[in-house]
Parts: C-alpha cells; structure tokens; sequence
C-alpha cells in the first residue's frame, strides 16, 4: 500500500479522533518509510459555488479558494445566461429595440428603458414634455422600489429571516398593480417610448399610488424594527465587507455600495437628468461601507424615492405625455380615420421605421444598482449599429473579491447579497 | 463637457508631450470624444487622469466598436469621466483589422477566419496575429479588466498586458467574434438534447 492509499484510510481518522495534519505526517512516515511532505497548500480547497445556487442570486458560478473556512481567493464565472441582446438589437428598428433592453436587468426595466430612450432622444434631438418626465421619474422611482424589495426579501431570506422576505413580497406586489394599472404589464412594461411615454395614467391612480406611500412608509419602518434590533442579522453584517471608498472607485463601482462607502455620488443628482433638478431629495451615504450600510443606504433610498413620488403627484404638469413631432411617435389611434398624413406616418413608422443621422451617443441614468449606461452608434438606417449596455451589475461584480477575500465562506453569502448583482445584467 | 475649442486644446497639450497621440476631436450632440492613435492610448489615458486640471479619474465603461464596412474598422471606447465638474469625455481608438489586410496582401494565402482560439480561449499564435491589438489599460483603470474581456470576447479585440485575457460571455470553446457586424444573427444551428435520437453525438 502506498503513502496516498494510507492516507486516505486516515482521513476517517482524522475525523473521529483529533488527529492533526503533523500526528499523521509521522504516521505515514513511520508506517512507509518515505519522506511526506504536507505543505500549508494542501490545506487550500477550491470549491465551486453555483451557479445553480439559491443563495447566488441567479445563474452566478464562484471558483472559491478555502483555507479551512476562510476565502483566499474567488473566481466569478458568468456568462450562463447570455443570451446576445446587445446583437439583436441592432436587428431591430429604433422603437423596437425597447422590449429587448428591458430584458437585461429584469429587476430594472425603467431604468433601461430610460437609458435607451434618453440615448435615442439624444441622438435625434428631441425634447420630451415635462409631463413625460414628470411620468418617467414617477415610474423610475417606483421601480427602484420594487427592486430594492425584491432584494431585501432576497437578501433577508439569506441570512435566515424568512419573515421579511414575505412582507417584502406583499409590498412588491403592491408596486407591480401599480405598474399594471398604468402600463397593463406587471414587468417589462415597455412604458416608456421614445418621445415621452406609451399612455396618460389611468383615473384612479394617483389615490392608489399615495395609498402605496402610506403603505411602505409603515411597511419600510415594519423591516427596519424586524431587523435592526435582530441580533444575528447585525452580527452577520456590521464589520464584513469593507473596501474603501478608493479601490471602489478604481473598480468602477456606482451606486448603493459606492454610497455606502461615504462617497455621495447619485447621477440623479451629478447628471441632472429628466426633471430631477427640481425635485428635493437627499442622497443617503454611510460611513464605513460594510454590510450594514449597504443595508442602510438602501432602505434610506427607498424612503427618498417615496418623497420623490409624492413630489412627482403633486407637481404633475398638465399637457401631452408624448412628443408630437410625427417623425418620430406613432400618431393618437383617433386621428388614424381621419387624416391621411397620420395614416402614412403611421404606415411608415411601423414598417420601416424612423432614420437617425450617424452619430454616437452614451446616456447615463442611476439605475437602483448604479450607473447604467447605454451607448447607441447610429449609422444613418433605421436601425442601431451598436447598442452597447454599461451594466451596474457587471461591472460592480469585480469588487467582490476585495469584500470576500479574507473572510469565513458564511459571510460570502452575505457579501454577494448585499453586492445585489442582478445576472441578466451581466450576461445580457 | 469640454467644448469643441477646450477639445482643440487637450489636443494641442498631448501632442506636445506625445507627438501625433491625438489625431482629431469631435463634438458632436453634446458628447465630447478625442480620437487617438491606438499605440499611444495608454500615454493619452495617462495624461488625461494624472495633469493638474484633467484629472479623468473615473473609467465608466469600455465599449467595442465595428464600423464595418468604414475604415479603419474597429475602435475601442473609453468613456472618462471627472467626478468633481461632471464632464465625460470619451476616448477613441481606432483599430485596422489585420485579417482584411492579410487577405488583400498578395502572398496569395488563403487568409483563415480570424476566429481561432485555443479551447482555454486564449488565442493561440497564428490567430493572434489576425487580431487587431491594443495595450490594456488594466494597470490603470482596474475596472477596464471585465470590460476588456467582454470586447475580447466579442469583438476579438486583443488586449496586450491584461492579466487574464479570457472570454467572458460566450462559452470558452467558442470559435468567433459574435458582436462583429458580419457574423450573421442565427447562424448557427440550436441544438437540442432531443434530437439525440436522429443525431447522435450532437454535443461534440
């Protein structure tokens, strides 16, 4: 028998009785006669995590180095659910590519459409209504809502708190009758057109919407008591995680988890986008950018989209919700009967669709992961030459291994769910 | 935003410490962009992230490029960003595609499709050279490393210095550059398990 045949037989050992790597160096040794050598790295393990794992929030796969239980290194591997929508794009006309950008972060389609269509409006220099804008955030904010729900149910259930991953459900729920109230879908609403948005909201929906502020602002205080004061859930996250404000900014990491860090960086703020100037709201940082904060700053942020709602209700222009510049929009249904001109409008923007002088252009829009950028290469046809996503998730994926890194496997759980990568992003 | 004369100006400044690194800016519906020779990029990004003044410190995004059938053919995008007067900036390399050049030299040769990768998707040494070429920027930006993997990946773009120059999206056996303008959408068969009856093997 050879000296891996006697240990292997020792392995159980090692087990049952406190057998320890030198005990049984000098067993082996003794027992064969030949030199062993057990350096530190054949304590090393690599493990593979995912991708079809609960806990990594999508089709995610981890390569993770383990000295005992502590991480060394990790690898990301991604790419399993890729499924070239960037390509696709560029088959499709202007105004049909919106029901495929929407696709890629499923958690924020109303961030990527707006991304796109500020892209295109851009590019064909139009100016959308104020009432348009004032729809867009109403329904911007909403989503970073339902997002960031989703991800505390999420998160939550990962850390053992199964209960709040119910009540976050219920209140998400909430958010979707209200996109199905004004858009008819629940997700991937494809709202937002180029020129402004697909409808007016319905009667009605302004009481449903302040009834919902009334709900979440409880509901908001309801998760925070159930999980502020649990102290398993402050054990796990307080202290785990940490990289500093400078490596998440070489790393290119936006949004919650570069606010978290105390940097105050929100492009509703910096980039000024729709009608967010006029709008008050505050930028909720933390102040060591472990866990607990990423925890903090986003349920803040959810309690900031609440008075950006409320703000958008009450200052809700009056006038159209769509450009009327017929290049570019579908003319209204009603006018199809009696003008001729509509008719050929119409004709033309659903078969061939409109034209866009070459040109290139990237929009930036603060998605409730970061900054997603679209960037559209026009080519003179009707169709894009190149829509390009900068996608949160992805690139804020590369900062996992600074937070994971040096911590037990336990809290890489905590690490990615408080990461919040969304995996039809980074595939897309 | 730098404007179209704060453009001129960037240029005029890197040309005198780099000669011909800048080759012409645009301003074109409000996006600045400095188009750059894509031998000096590293020097260009250098200057734009470290000169009292520029300080370019934030890369949001990378983006690949294929303006097929203009030349030259490929560009790699850096959209820069400073965070303290919100000015983006993009920059431009421009990439000729050697297997186009390859297949119009007069050796005669077949030029083979310039898509062969080892199976670990690290282009082995006859591919490579097809390949259009530019330095990673890794070692200055850390956030270009997945960005530069995804144009690898898709556009067959090679990245000279990154450390880890595999692909990201598509499979790693993968032969092809799919977000190339002439790589058709559906080209290929969709394979299921299936058809394992009618057509055993399938999965080699």
């Amino acid at each position: 028998m050879g000296g891996a045949g006697s240990a292997g037989s020792l392995e159980g050992r090692l087990r049952d009785e406190e057998v320890t790597i030198g005990d049984l160096k000098t067993e082996i040794e003794d027992r064969t006669g030949a030199t062993v050598e057990l350096a530190p790295e054949q304590e090393m393990m690599t493990i593979n995590m995912g991708p079809h794992h609960p806990a990594t929030h999508g089709v995610l796969r981890l390569i993770v180095d383990l000295e005992g239980e502590v991480v060394r290194d990790l690898k990301p591997i991604v790419g399993y659910v890729h499924t070239g929508i960037e390509k696709s794009c560029e088959t499709m006309n202007y105004w049909k590519v919106i029901p495929f950008v929407e696709r890629m972060d499923y958690l924020a389609y109303f961030s990527n459409m707006e991304a796109y269509c500020g892209a295109v409006e851009k590019l064909i220099d139009m100016e959308i209504p104020r009432r348009a804008k004032y729809l867009r955030m109403l329904h911007l904010e909403l989503n970073r809502l339902h997002s960031h729900l989703v991800w505390l149910g999420t998160s939550a259930l990962d850390l053992g708190a199964m209960g709040v991953y119910f009540y976050c459900f219920r209140d998400r729920d909430k958010v979707l009758d209200i996109f199905e109230m004004s858009t008819g879908q629940r997700m991937h609403t494809r709202y937002f057109q180029i020129g402004g948005v697909a409808e007016d909201i319905p009667s009605g929906f302004e009481k449903k919407v302040r009834e919902l502020i009334v709900t979440l602002n409880t509901g908001i205080a309801q998760y925070e008591s159930l999980l502020d004061r649990n102290e398993i859930f402050l054990h796990r996250t307080k202290g785990i995680g940490i990289v500093s404000r400078e490596r998440l900014l070489e790393l290119g990491v936006t949004g919650p988890l570069l606010r978290a860090s105390g940097d105050a960086w929100d492009l509703r703020k910096e980039g000024g986008y729709l009608a967010y100037p006029e709008i008050e709201f505050d930028v909720p940082v933390g102040t060591v950018g472990d866990g607990y904060d990423r925890y903090r700053v986003r349920l803040t942020e959810m309690r900031e989209s609440l008075r950006i709602i409320e703000q958008c209700l009450d200052g809700l222009p009056e006038g159209p919700w769509i450009s009327d510049d017929r290049k570019y929009v579908l003319p209204p249904r009603a006018e199809l009967s009696t003008s001729m001109e509509s008719l050929i409008h119409h004709f033309k923007l659903v078969t061939e669709g409109f034209r866009v002088a070459p040109g290139e252009v990237y929009n930036p829009v603060e998605s409730p992961r970061g900054e997603v950028g679209c960037f559209i290469l026009a080519d003179g046809s009707s169709k894009p030459a190149r829509v390009h996503y900068r996608e949160p998730s992805f690139v804020n994926l590369q900062a996992l291994r600074d937070m994971a890194v040096g911590e037990y496997v336990a809290d890489l759980i905590q690490t990615l769910a408080m990461l919040d990568p969304i995996l039809g992003g980074i595939d897309r | 935003m730098p404007d179209a004369p704060g453009l001129e100006l960037i240029l005029a400044e890197i040309n005198r410490s780099q000669p011909g690194a800048v080759i012409d800016t645009s301003f074109d519906r409000e996006q600045a962009a400095l188009i750059v020779d894509a031998t000096q990029i590293i020097g260009v990004l250098t200057w734009l992230k470290e000169t009292p003044g520029q300080e370019y410190t934030f890369l949001a995004s990378v983006h690949g490029v294929d303006y097929l059938p203009n030349l030259p053919r490929f560009a790699v995008h850096y959209e820069l960003l400073n965070r303290e007067r919100y000015e983006r900036l993009r920059v431009k390399a421009l990439l000729n595609d050697p297997a186009a050049e390859h297949e119009a030299g007069a050796d005669g040769t077949p030029a083979g499709t310039p898509g062969g990768s080892r199976p670990d998707g690290v282009p082995s040494g006859t591919a490579t050279q097809l390949l259009p070429h530019i330095d990673s920027c890794v070692g200055l930006f850390p956030t270009a490393n997945f960005q530069e993997r995804e144009i690898y990946d898709f556009f067959g773009v090679v990245f000279d210095g990154h450390p880890d120059l595999r692909r990201i999206l598509m499979p790693d056996d993968y032969v092809g550059w799919p977000q190339r303008r002439d790589f058709p959408v559906g080209g290929e068969p969709v394979i299921f398990t299936k058809d394992e009856v009618t057509n055993p093997g399938w999965w080699q």
